[in-house]
């Protein structure tokens, strides 16, 4: 199963990424070709086998580490905004969203 | 031996007792580094602050401080570990200019143990490449062939270590970005356990397989600087919860029935049949095998084992890793940091198309990827399956550490290639990868080794792959290697 110019500008708009029509097109070319590579997978039989999300799974019990509930940080707005592109008054600023 | 040459635990020694100061090496690394731009391995060279850093722990050491055996020795970061007065960018054109407000949980933990670091050096985009061409700021240079590419995604750090242009240098791996740039550059690194070291600071790529690592030019000096970076963060929800580790003395500590001829006698290495396929390099097949040999003579004994779903581990990681990315990039949105297109017409053309201008061609395509198999109705049949495989894989590993204590093979199918030569098919880079997404899946540890020469004189890398947390024991065999050869001590033509 191929996937098809609609399927890539459909993906491309769930990641947010514009892509021109030549950008497209060897995209489509290249994730085609990719695919490729992944259908040998699906011949496996992996019916009750558990997947394996974070890979110290594999030998011990993953368990999510709770920490105390009392404030580590320092206010550090003014440092935390130094790379934004716009902000204002400590805010970030973005285009109009509401009329 | 000029001051280039020492490694870090020679360094280490000479600084101690103080046969040479940290501000004498730092300066003649510096005019180096300088003389050396050409190799692209540097993205940013802090050279007043380490000079400051260095004369402050001169200053300490003279005073008659303890200090301890990293104090002074000069080293630098991959430019994926934020820092904060030094712009990070891991190699993006999205995080060019980005100033963090805080160091990695990786880059304080060696400042705190004295190394003096240097700068940031250059990295695939996002560390998503084996070759280092993928970065926005310019490919770096293989010193063994400047035609040739220095292996990636840590291909700045391998190279300025190949180049003596430091003792050691911070990388990361996510599916071999420590070892395969080891391998192309005649320089020795680990990838620890998943969990051994803190991601807190690394610009996540895809945080179920990414961990910080040393590359340095050999086992001891690995050692010293894994002891340093290592150990629980409570910054980093994956990480190991287990005392601090001395890798050196673990390195150092002698086997059970070990005599100084044979080292590593009782020591069982497993050579997986599908790390030796028909397409093997003859070249790589060859340099790997008389270094076994070489393991054998040491005392080693040698015994098949079958890795089966080798080849299986390039789709699954090429599922797992591009869904997480595209998952962790998500983040990059024009507002908060980063790259903002300059024209847009509302709130979503700016996300389009700040990420468009932003972001390199093959971090685009996992993005497309990570989107596709995450997508609904396509979850189960990709990112479901990888994972499920991914347990299988890590089983089957479980099955050989029964047989054996360490497995060995290969880093890469051949040695390093030529800049472009893999431009037109991004599928072709994907399936060079082969021998190190195995362990990277299962959350190994990893090591490569320099074993000897191929085709053109390149540098080829002996793979040794670990049980979890048998970093020791790893360290200890590549140690015993070194001791007995010296093609970790080789220096390219020109960087004498």
């Amino acid at each position: 199963m191929a996937l098809t110019p609609a399927d890539v500008s459909r993906i491309a708009h769930l990641a947010r990424l514009e892509l021109d029509p030549a950008e497209s097109a060897a995209m489509l070319v290249q994730l085609n070709g990719f695919f490729r590579i992944v259908e040998q997978m699906s011949a496996v039989d992996t019916r009750g086998v558990e997947p394996l999300y974070t890979p110290l799974a594999a030998v011990q019990a993953a368990e999510l580490r709770l920490r105390e509930d009392r404030v580590t940080e320092s206010d550090e707005r003014s440092r935390n905004q130094a790379s934004a592109p716009s902000v204002d008054d400590g805010l970030f600023l973005v285009p109009r969203v509401i009329e | 031996m000029p001051l280039h040459q020492a490694g870090v635990a020679a360094l280490g020694r000479a600084l101690a007792t103080r046969q040479v100061s940290s501000t004498e090496v730092v300066s003649h690394l510096l005019g180096r580094i300088e003389a050396q731009r050409a190799l692209g391995a540097f993205l940013q060279i802090d050279a007043a602050r380490a000079l400051n850093t260095a004369r402050s722990i001169d200053e300490r050491r003279a005073s008659g401080q303890a200090l301890g055996p990293l104090a002074g020795v000069p080293i630098a970061h991959k430019d994926i570990f934020v820092t904060q007065g030094v712009p990070s960018t891991a190699g993006s054109k999205m995080l060019a200019g980005y100033q963090s407000p805080f160091d990695a949980t990786v880059v304080a933990r060696l400042a705190h143990a004295g190394c003096v670091s240097l700068g940031k050096l250059n990295c695939d985009e996002f560390a998503m490449g084996s070759s280092n061409e993928n970065s926005a700021f310019g490919p770096v240079r293989n010193p063994w062939d400047t035609a040739r590419v220095p292996g990636g995604s840590s291909g700045g750090s391998a190279a300025a270590v190949a180049a003596r242009l430091l003792p050691a240098a911070t990388g990361t791996d996510t599916g071999g970005s420590i070892r395969q740039p080891a391998s192309f550059s005649g320089i020795t690194g680990i990838k620890p356990t998943y969990g051994v070291c803190s991601r807190w600071g690394m610009v996540a790529f895809a945080s179920s397989l990414d961990q910080a690592g040393p590359l340095a030019r050999s086992a001891e000096d690995c050692a010293l600087l894994l002891s340093a970076m290592s150990g629980f963060d409570e910054r980093d929800a994956t990480s190991a919860e287990r005392p601090p580790q001395d890798f050196h003395a673990q390195m150092l500590a002698a086997r059970a029935g070990a005599s100084p001829g044979t080292p590593l006698a009782g020591l069982h290495i497993g050579l997986p049949r599908e790390f030796f396929p028909a397409a093997l390099a003859a070249d790589v097949n060859g340099t790997v095998r008389a270094a076994l040999a070489e393991f054998e003579k040491l005392g080693a004994t040698l015994i098949d084992v079958s890795l089966p779903r080798t080849e299986l581990s390039i789709p699954v990681y090429y599922i797992i890793a591009p869904a997480e990315a595209s998952s962790n990039l998500a983040r990059f949105d024009g507002v908060r940091y980063g790259h903002r297109a300059a024209k847009y017409s509302d709130l979503l053309d700016m996300y389009m198309k700040s990420r468009a201008e932003g972001f390199g061609a093959e971090v685009k395509r996992r993005i497309m990827i990570g989107t596709y198999v995450l997508s609904h109705g396509y979850y189960d049949a990709y990112y479901l399956q990888a994972q499920k495989l991914r347990r299988m894989i890590a089983d089957d590993f479980q099955q050989c550490f029964g047989q054996c204590d360490l497995i060995a093979g290969p880093v890469a199918p051949t040695v390093a290639w030529k800049l472009g030569a893999q431009d037109d098919d991004p599928v072709k880079a994907y399936l060079a990868d082969i021998f190190t997404l195995p362990a990277s899946l299962a959350g190994l540890p990893g090591m490569s080794v320099p074993a000897g020469f191929g085709a053109g004189g390149m540098p080829v890398g002996l793979q040794l792959i670990g049980n979890y947390f048998t970093e020791g024991q790893l360290l200890h065999a590549a140690h015993a290697f070194q001791q007995a050869t010296d093609f970790h001590a080789r220096t390219p033509r020109g960087f004498e």
